[in-house]
């Protein structure tokens, strides 16, 4: 169940490209699993970006000098985010959380592969040390568009059996893909789960080459969202249920985390035309607006 | 008497808020609190629920319901704004029968007073939709959304012409029991708000809702697009609140007894205020419950405090204070010396 609670900031810290929060969280905290976000507000009181910005749960510490407190890692490129890279410890920062569904963990020491794509990799440590104490195999696959963008680099190498980097332009790992990367790690050691953050379209590329060698995957998607708790219906995809019908599913209560198999990644940004209450070819849109 | 002993046994900022009565009366819907959620921003009140208790609202307003589910419109749907966001949700939902079933259902057991929102694509949807509420318990009241399309006029919003506003209207009172209120959600985006809501008020509207969103639209300057899957959507949020108050403030000048919900932009207490001094009897917010979920006990609270430092016993007392004739004053309590009520007196010396 989340709640809002007035964190403050203990600490900012610079790593590559971003900017890691450490904000004090009370109970979340102690409640939080992988997977989950936080919406934290921007400016104040009286600000006026109104809107939260949703960040997925970088790590926990239940029990510190400050209570609980949660990490978030933030990538400053708008007005919201680089409010949020530019706080001092002792600020305040108003957190909802935590939020979503988180993902879920195999009851059996399987196999699983993490993929991260940018700061996409930012939840995928928690989850790690889960898994491992679950006695699973995690190897980890981080990707970005160069050196500077990659996230967790060194944490993956103390939690993973093994680590591929791979950057756009070669200036870290390989040069290629994640998907480049992940396709050897699953020959190699037998990956029978996929986790998956990051861009929609690694995502995307992601999944359908888990589904494709019948690999169960599991996506944490990263949708504009205006509210984060389930009520404005801003956040949507196209997500086909068990019953085989396809509907618009906000990802902020039904995701962040989906089934891999289950979203239409192609589809994303559009209803389909088979959608659950899909506009037929005479109806109207709908107002409002 | 009674109220020196309340009181006296509340912390010092909290006394004042005792004392002021925020019950609040829409067309015969009684509520405990002015403060209702607006339609499309609070879901059916589930979510919502875990952030503070649903029934100590006013009134949940539930997201409009159609006949039919239906998909919406493609994402991207919103785009911040200063103070404000734009939205083409295109009326996502379950339609009428998963509502009843699953929404109105909980809600009723929930204890939650309920308003639910119906929109549209024709008279005769509405009509529909009004018929098979009028067979379900929880509902106290019922909220026309007619700023849909109309479809059988081009596409044309009922809201913005009196003659379909009307026929909505009209529709919805015959096939609804006398005794549920029914609201009439008006547009912004029309010349003449007043000459609506008149006509809204002759075709059996009990009371209006004030106002729904304006409709607006964001360019992306990176893509060179519009920033909105469905290209224009609906601006709300504080950005919007001096229009919202216009229209109150028209609507009250026009029609001295119309109950008016006021809507757009609230905040903070003292934003509820301008609604309810402009002639709201009760008020929505909206968009502001994204930035923080607990805004509308928030608010309830500010309100209720601005009263009582203002001097107003209770909130009825304060619907439509900024029309009085100019020489008109408030017997401000909290600043005018005490009527010989020694409890005050000492209290207020602490
Ligand atoms: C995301 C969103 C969805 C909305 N959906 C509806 C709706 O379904 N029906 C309706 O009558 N108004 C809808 N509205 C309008 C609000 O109920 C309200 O009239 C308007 O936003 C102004 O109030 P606010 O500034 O407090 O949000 C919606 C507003 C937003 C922001
Ligand atoms: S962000 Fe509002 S419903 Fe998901």
């Amino acid at each position: 169940m989340p709640n809002q609670y007035r964190g403050d900031v203990v600490s900012v810290r610079r790593a590559g490209s971003y900017f890691v929060l450490t904000l004090t969280a009370g109970a979340m905290a102690e409640t939080a699993r992988p997977g989950h976000f936080v919406a934290l507000a921007i400016g104040g009181e009286e600000s006026g970006l109104l809107l939260r910005r949703a960040f997925s749960i970088h790590g926990v510490q239940q029990r510190g000098v400050f209570g609980g407190t949660v990490d978030v890692v933030v990538s400053p490129h708008g007005a919201g985010t680089r409010w949020l890279a530019q706080r001092h410890r002792g600020d305040t920062v108003d957190i909802v959380g935590p939020l979503g569904r988180p993902f879920s963990l195999p009851r059996d020491p399987v196999s699983c592969a993490l993929v991260g794509g940018g700061y996409g990799s930012a939840p995928l440590f928690m989850l790690a040390e889960q898994l491992r104490a679950r006695g699973c195999r995690v190897d980890m696959v981080l990707g970005a568009a160069n050196e500077d963008k990659l996230f967790g680099v060194l944490e993956a190498k103390r939690m993973a059996s093994t680590v591929t980097i791979t950057t756009d332009d070669g200036s870290a790992g390989v040069r290629g893909r994640v998907t480049d990367g992940l396709a050897k790690v699953m020959a190699s050691h037998g990956t029978e789960v996929v986790y998956a953050c990051g861009p929609m379209g690694m995502l995307a590329a992601v999944a359908q080459m888990a589904t494709e060698t019948g690999v169960y995957s599991q996506c944490a998607v990263e949708e504009s969202m205006a509210c984060g708790i389930g009520v404005c219906m801003t956040c949507v995809l196209p997500v086909i249920g068990d019953d085989g019908v396809t509907r618009m599913v906000r990802s902020c209560v039904d995701g962040p985390v989906f089934r891999g198999d289950t979203v239409r990644w192609a589809d994303v940004g559009t209803v389909p035309p088979d959608t659950l209450g899909a506009p037929g070819v005479l109806g109207a849109p709908g107002g409002n607006r | 008497m009674t109220r020196a002993v309340i009181r006296d046994s509340l912390p010092k900022e909290q006394r004042s808020v005792a004392v002021v009565d925020m019950s609040a009366n829409l067309a015969g819907l009684e509520m405990t609190s002015p403060i209702l959620t607006a339609s499309g921003c609070a879901a059916a009140g589930r979510e919502l629920d875990q952030f503070f208790d649903i029934t100590e609202l006013g009134a949940v307003v539930t997201k409009s319901i159609m006949l039919e589910p239906r998909s919406g419109r493609p994402t991207p749907r919103m785009a911040e704004t200063p103070s404000g966001m734009l939205n083409s949700i295109g009326l996502q939902g379950p339609g009428i029968a998963s509502f009843v079933e699953r929404d109105l259902v909980w809600l009723h057991q929930r204890g939650a007073r309920t308003v639910v929102s119906i929109a549209g694509d024709s008279v005769e949807d509405y009509a529909k939709l009004a018929k098979i509420l009028r067979m379900h318990e929880g509902v106290d009241a019922i909220e026309v959304n007619i700023s849909c399309p109309n479809v059988a006029d081009r596409g044309k919003v009922f809201a913005c012409e009196a003659n379909s506003a009307s026929a909505v209207v009209q529709a919805v009172r015959r096939n609804t029991d006398s005794r549920i209120p029914i609201f009439a959600k008006l547009s912004p985006d029309v010349t003449d708000i007043t000459s609506i809501a008149i006509a809204c008020v002759r075709a059996g509207a009990d009371g209006l809702s004030v106002i729904n969103t304006l409709l607006g639209m964001v360019i992306d300057t990176d893509t060179m697009k519009p920033a909105l899957a469905g290209v224009t959507g609906g601006l709300s949020g504080p950005a919007i609140r001096p229009v919202a108050v216009r229209c109150v403030w028209q609507i009250r000048q026009a029609l001295p007894d119309v109950p008016i919900l006021g809507m757009g932009g609230i905040r903070t207490g003292l934003d509820a205020l301008q609604f309810i001094l402009a002639g709201a009897n009760a008020v929505s917010v909206g968009t502001v419950v994204f930035n923080d979920p607990t805004a509308p006990m928030r608010v309830h609270r500010e309100l209720s405090e601005a009263l009582a430092s203002k001097g107003f016993r209770s909130l009825a007392e304060a619907v439509s204070y900024a029309h009085r004739s100019g020489d008109e004053i408030i017997v401000n309590e909290a600043e005018a010396p005490s009527d010989g009520d020694g409890a005050d007196q000492d209290l207020d010396q602490m």
